[in-house]
């Protein structure tokens, strides 16, 4: 199972946590596994047609999953997904 | 018996290599290292260029933080190559440098040459006390302490980022710090924007940020720029500034500073917060990547939480406001490594701080153009988020 990082504004949608575990062979598949254990998370991750949507990033690790192989890049046990969606607070 | 002064000087001369003013002249391109090991007054009347300042007397001391590469090709000079000669020797024999020489007749045999010399604007002797703590590391010095109060910084908000940002870099001797703020201050800003106080509530933060700066160090020129920022004004407020800290609250003014800033080749030290947790990166314009080039478009309402009154804990902007303040100091002296192409996540509650990689994308809508082709109109530009947000509340 990889870890999920969480960012602040989707933890409503896991029930607060931080991080979470989900299974899969490749990005596409564990964040399915994400949403199918908490579907709020859906609309907030994926456009219409199974696409991240373009103000989320994926990281890999450090790397941003665009510049690999997208959802299909292979994700291992050990492996770390951060979430990041764009952030602006400054007050 | 013991040996005179003169005698020493010829023996010491003899262990060492000294090397003419016309070979250094040629080897300064060469990315040789130059030492100047006067007293730090004498450097008033020149220095050879590109010159690093040691004093003889703290040669031991010191010597390493200047030039940590014992391998490292140095050449030392003084007035006229007496004390450069000692410095030489004890560098050699003590310090476990292998290749130091010493220049022949020092920088009165170079300026008799007729080679050329930089000569230093000298900061007043109020500056040198105030700066003292800068003057005394090599990767700033006189030098770096001048490129600071040459600056101009703009800061986006005299809030929770700009008000620690504000006061650091006042302190630090930023020449010129313009602020751009429309708002006043208010109770509820005095749990984390460090600049205003109790007493100047009601009173407009550009007023009261100036107030704060001038308190500290007079050194600061303030530019106030009481408006809110949008595409009428944008260019011409921010051009002129060498780097500009972003602490903006809201995404279409994100947006459009970096639009503006890449066409204008301005550096923008961004960060924001939300609860416990922190985002900064450094977007220079064609050397790494741009904000569009991280975040393609901002999302929707109910995943931008700058929308409505979100909490943050207040030492939160302290530690990100200060981060930012320490990537412009880099940015204007030139040192280390700015957090260009790298996102750092900071997470207070679990006190750590990692990065993610940021690419400059091929593709990206503006800096993937040259400045010249991006237009007025696009600026800024995406589907209407303002209503969208206010729609959210």
């Amino acid at each position: 199972m990889a870890t999920i990082k969480i960012p602040p504004v989707l933890r409503a949608s896991v029930g607060g946590e931080k991080e979470v575990s989900a299974a899969g062979a490749n990005v596409g598949e564990v964040l399915r596994d994400l949403v199918a254990n908490h579907p709020a998370t859906e609309s907030q991750l994926f456009a219409g047609e199974g696409e991240l949507n373009r103000y989320v990033n994926v990281y890999l690790n450090d790397e941003d999953v665009r510049v690999l192989e997208g959802l299909q890049t292979a994700v291992g046990d050990s492996d770390t997904l951060v979430i990041l969606p764009a952030m602006a607070g400054g007050r | 018996m013991s040996a005179s002064g003169a005698e020493l000087l010829q023996k010491v001369k003899s262990e060492i290599e000294e090397v003419d003013p016309a070979e250094v002249l040629e080897l300064l391109d060469e990315g040789v290292v130059v030492v100047d090991v006067r007293e730090t007054e004498e450097l008033a009347t020149g220095h050879l260029p590109g010159a690093k300042h040691v004093p003889r007397a703290y040669l031991e001391s010191r010597i390493e933080a200047t030039v940590p590469d014992r391998s490292a090709n140095v050449i030392l000079y003084c007035a006229s190559g007496i004390r450069s000669a000692y410095g030489a020797r004890t560098m050699l024999k003590e310090l476990g440098y292998a290749n130091v020489r010493s220049m022949t007749g020092g920088i009165t045999l170079w300026k008799d040459r007729g080679y050329d010399v930089v000569v230093p604007r000298a900061l007043t002797a109020e500056q040198r006390e105030r700066y003292s703590r800068h003057l005394l590391i090599p990767e700033i010095g006189a030098e770096g302490q001048q490129k600071l109060l040459d600056a101009k910084v703009l800061l986006l908000g005299a809030g929770g980022l700009g008000s620690p940002t504000a006061l650091y870099l006042a302190a630090a001797g930023v020449g010129t710090l313009g602020i751009v703020d429309d708002d006043e201050v208010d109770l509820s800003n005095l749990q984390r924007q460090v600049i205003h106080n109790g007493e100047r509530i009601g009173m407009p933060k550009v007023d009261s940020a100036e107030a704060s700066i001038n308190a500290l160090n007079p050194d600061v020129n303030v530019v106030k720029h009481q408006v809110r920022l949008d595409a009428s004004n944008i260019m011409e407020i921010i051009e002129g500034y060498d780097v500009i800290v972003d602490g903006v609250d809201n995404f279409p003014t994100r947006y459009l500073l970096n639009d503006a800033t890449v066409r204008l080749r301005i550096p923008v030290v961004s960060a924001s917060i939300l609860g416990f947790d922190g985002q900064l990166s450094v977007f220079k314009p064609y050397e790494g990547p741009c904000y569009r080039c991280l975040f393609r478009e901002p999302p929707p309402a109910e995943m931008a939480p700058s929308c409505g009154a979100n909490g943050v804990l207040g030492v939160l902007p302290g530690t990100m406001g200060l981060l930012q303040a320490t990537e412009v100091v880099k940015l204007i002296v030139g040192v280390g490594d700015p957090a260009i192409g790298r996102l750092l996540l900071y997470d207070a509650l679990a006190a750590t701080l990692t990065e993610v990689k940021v690419r400059r994308d091929p593709e990206c809508p503006i800096c993937s153009r040259e400045p010249s082709e991006i237009t007025d109109d696009e600026m800024g530009v995406f589907p209407d988020y303002e209503a969208f947000c206010a729609a959210a509340g």
